[in-house]
């Protein structure tokens, strides 16, 4: 166990089974043109440095450097996938997921249901998401709610550097296609990471924090935040439970309801935009399954319904924080008081 | 004399950085004596009675109930009453004026002490050295699904008076993950390994549950190793086992299954936080885990039985012997602590379950200690 940071984890986890599996293979732009290599090749390691050492170590063979043609290289992924391989494929930004949402969305996630069960699909997409980062809005949205849609698609988005590096080995080792969600804003991040290799199963949510008065379900980089507003708010006398569901697809509704039961209240953070996302689907099903629990309406903290803004202070206003989390738990409190008075 | 004594936010186990105090056992003005409950005192980790380490009156409760406080932050006063409001006063604002809290990971964390790795003809062995001395030290040896952590409590009590070693068995906490056989030899010749690794002629053991088979197969085979000989809820007493613990550590990946699993360890279920349910899930994520536990557990205990008896290896021993056992213990039955011979001291816990080193830290330390001034 050591100190390791957000970039380190994924590139250790990279590293660790592409040690152990010589099917497991790596493609995107500039993931090569890596460190570890002479000249050119010793260029990037990827746009922010996280594929860095793999193409030293694996060479050109299994560690590619693709056209800038989204649309071919996670096609090809796709289809090396159901011939046996288990590639990664690195989309940089989720934003681009419109020039090859075919070869996922029709595709690699169609394989297994229309050959009958008979092809798999070990495909994991590796992309980066989330403002904050003055990139604008074609490179700062939060996408995960679109692939949360398509069945067939499992989706990973890891909320610490210890999260990443088991969920990046389980969606390596998954044999169905897994997009895996980067917030670029982490990559620095650092925590407590085992060296050894290690899985953290999907469908099973975390608790960061125990609570009793609110239930705060966050997802990715909104963890933190909420972990942050957690400890504030304690401070103040409420106590709440901080719930990181890791992956969105499968997704451990039955962790979030049991959280509700016990709290009665409950406040949902998305860093995608407010329609159609993570919140909206927990609060609709929340509302479903355990409207009798709810002391309170469930609040959302979300960005406003716009594109991400490129001027730095409308950015720094459109995100979530850990205040605008204090706040939204504070309504819920102050709902129930009215509700008893 | 009319010392005014502070009593600070305890460490319990390396990684705990603040924690809350519950309730209070002692009311203003009342007295307290070293060694009684003072507090409850609530990690992230687990719940534990706090025991004063110093005595005196009960002056002035620092910290509210419910209020978390980082480590060493000033939670109570002692003092004798003649002392007067203004000097307690006075002596909280200093207190507090020179306070600083230690930063998560920062400079503080620098002197305490960090587990580190032992190369031993049985790989790497994972241990936590604390204390200091001359005299022989004491060796902690955990159980089946334990590690070096399940001493938090025990080993600073223990490391005020000497060198204290806590390690983590083959296929355990960061020790290596292959165990050979499994078998209760095999990991006693890791512990073995580790003493010559770290140039220990003999020292007191301490094993507990497993730990205890492991600490007793150590000292029938290597007398001259062995000072003394603390078994808590040891195996290798009896025959039975509570298989659902074995089978249900092995099985459980998931929260949810493994909170009732650990639960099952301690007298007092509630005991149980979020965050060691988490170190024992972290544990077991890791590669190579599940085989090696599968091989323990399939050498240890085949049929969901114990394997092997040491009571008569028991009855050969010349070191001075003791067994502690929680009354309240599910997972090894405080039966086998009858009839055992007249020389190994018995002492049964009541309302302890089968992690007294936890549940009653400072009455292990106690009895740890006295069983050493008889060697």
């Amino acid at each position: 166990m050591s100190k390791k940071s957000f970039r380190q984890a994924i590139n250790e986890a990279m590293h660790q089974e592409m040690e152990r599996d010589p099917n497991v293979i790596l493609m995107g732009e500039d993931v090569a043109g890596g460190m570890g290599a002479p000249g050119e090749e010793d260029a990037w390691g990827g746009v922010l440095g996280v594929t860095k050492g793999l193409v030293g170590t694996y060479g050109r063979e299994r560690v590619l450097d693709t056209p800038i043609t989204e649309s071919a290289f996670v096609g090809a992924a796709a289809g090396s996938a159901i011939t046996g391989l288990r590639p990664i494929v690195e989309l940089m930004f989720v934003d681009f997921m419109g020039v090859c949402f075919d070869q996922i969305f029709n595709q690699a996630a169609k394989f297994r249901y229309m050959f009958g069960g008979k092809a798999k699909t070990p495909l994991v997409v590796r992309t980066m998401y989330g403002a904050g980062f003055r990139a604008a809005s074609q490179h700062s949205q939060s996408l995960y709610p679109v692939f949360t849609h398509i069945p067939g698609l499992k989706v990973a988005i890891p909320s610490s550097p210890y999260e990443a590096k088991g969920l990046l080995i389980s969606a390596i080792r998954d044999d169905d296609p897994v997009i895996f969600f980067e917030n670029k804003m982490m990559y620095d991040d650092e925590g407590e990471v085992p060296d050894e290799a290690y899985t953290i199963p999907f469908g099973e949510a975390n608790l960061t924090r125990e609570g009793k008065d609110v239930t705060i379900v966050a997802f990715g980089r909104m963890v933190n935040l909420a972990n942050q507003a957690a400890d504030a708010l304690a401070k103040e006398g409420i106590s709440c439970t901080v719930v990181d569901p890791r992956t969105t697809s499968p997704l451990d509704l039955d962790t979030i309801l049991e959280c509700v039961e016990d709290t009665g209240r409950l406040v949902v953070v998305d860093e995608a935009s407010p329609r159609c996302n993570m919140a909206t689907d927990i609060a609709a099903q929340v509302a479903q399954d355990a409207f009798a629990h709810l002391k309170a309406p469930v609040r959302m903290v979300a960005p406003p319904h716009t594109p991400v803004p490129f001027s730095p202070s409308l950015e720094d206003a459109y995100l979530p924080t850990a205040a605008k989390i204090q706040e939204a738990v504070r309504m819920t409190m102050n709902a129930a008081q009215r509700e008893v008075a | 004399m009319a010392e005014i004594q502070p009593v600070v936010m305890p460490k319990f186990g390396l990684s705990m950085t603040e924690g809350a105090v519950l309730d209070w056992h002692k009311a203003e003005g009342e007295t307290v004596a070293p060694g009684e409950e003072l507090m409850d005192v609530e990690t992230t980790k687990i719940t534990n009675a706090y025991e004063s380490p110093v005595g005196g009156t009960l002056r002035r409760q620092v910290a509210r109930e419910g209020e978390t406080l980082p480590v060493g932050a000033l939670v109570a006063v002692l003092a004798d009453p003649s002392v007067p409001e203004s000097e307690i006063d006075a002596f909280i604002t200093d207190f507090q004026a020179n306070f600083v809290p230690p930063e998560a990971g920062g400079e503080g964390e620098e002197d305490a002490p960090r587990a580190q790795k032992a190369e031993t003809p049985q790989g790497a062995i994972n241990y936590l050295e604390a204390g200091g001395g001359s005299g022989p030290p004491v060796v902690l040896v955990h159980g089946f699904g334990g590690d070096l952590n399940n001493w938090m409590f025990l080993q600073p009590l223990l490391a005020e008076n000497r060198r204290t070693i806590a390690l983590d068995l083959p296929g355990h906490g960061a020790s290596a993950k292959q165990t050979g056989s499994g078998d209760v030899a095999s990991l006693a010749a890791a512990v073995a390994g580790l003493l010559d690794a770290l140039s220990i002629e003999s020292a007191h053991l301490v094993g507990h549950s497993l730990g205890g088979a492991v600490t007793l197969h150590l000292a029938s085979t290597a007398p001259q190793r062995v000072e003394t000989l603390t078994l808590i809820a040891p195996a290798g007493l009896g025959s039975e086992v509570d298989a659902d613990y074995i089978d249900g550590f092995l099985k459980a990946s998931r929260r949810k299954e493994m909170k009732p699993v650990l639960q099952r360890l301690f007298a007092d279920p509630s005991l149980i936080r979020r965050e060691m349910v988490e170190e024992v899930l972290k544990f077991k994520r890791l590669d190579g885990v599940d085989e090696a536990l599968t091989a323990i557990a399939e050498a240890c205990f085949p049929q969901g039985r114990q394997g092997l008896s040491y009571r008569e290896a028991l009855a050969g021993l010349s070191c001075p012997v003791q067994v502690i056992w929680g009354e309240a213990d599910i997972i090894v039955p405080v039966s086998h602590a009858e009839g055992l011979p007249e020389a190994v001291t018995v002492t049964r816990l009541p309302g302890t379950g089968h992690m007294a080193q936890m549940e009653k830290a400072s009455e292990v330390a106690r009895l740890i200690e006295g069983l050493m001034g008889r060697a």
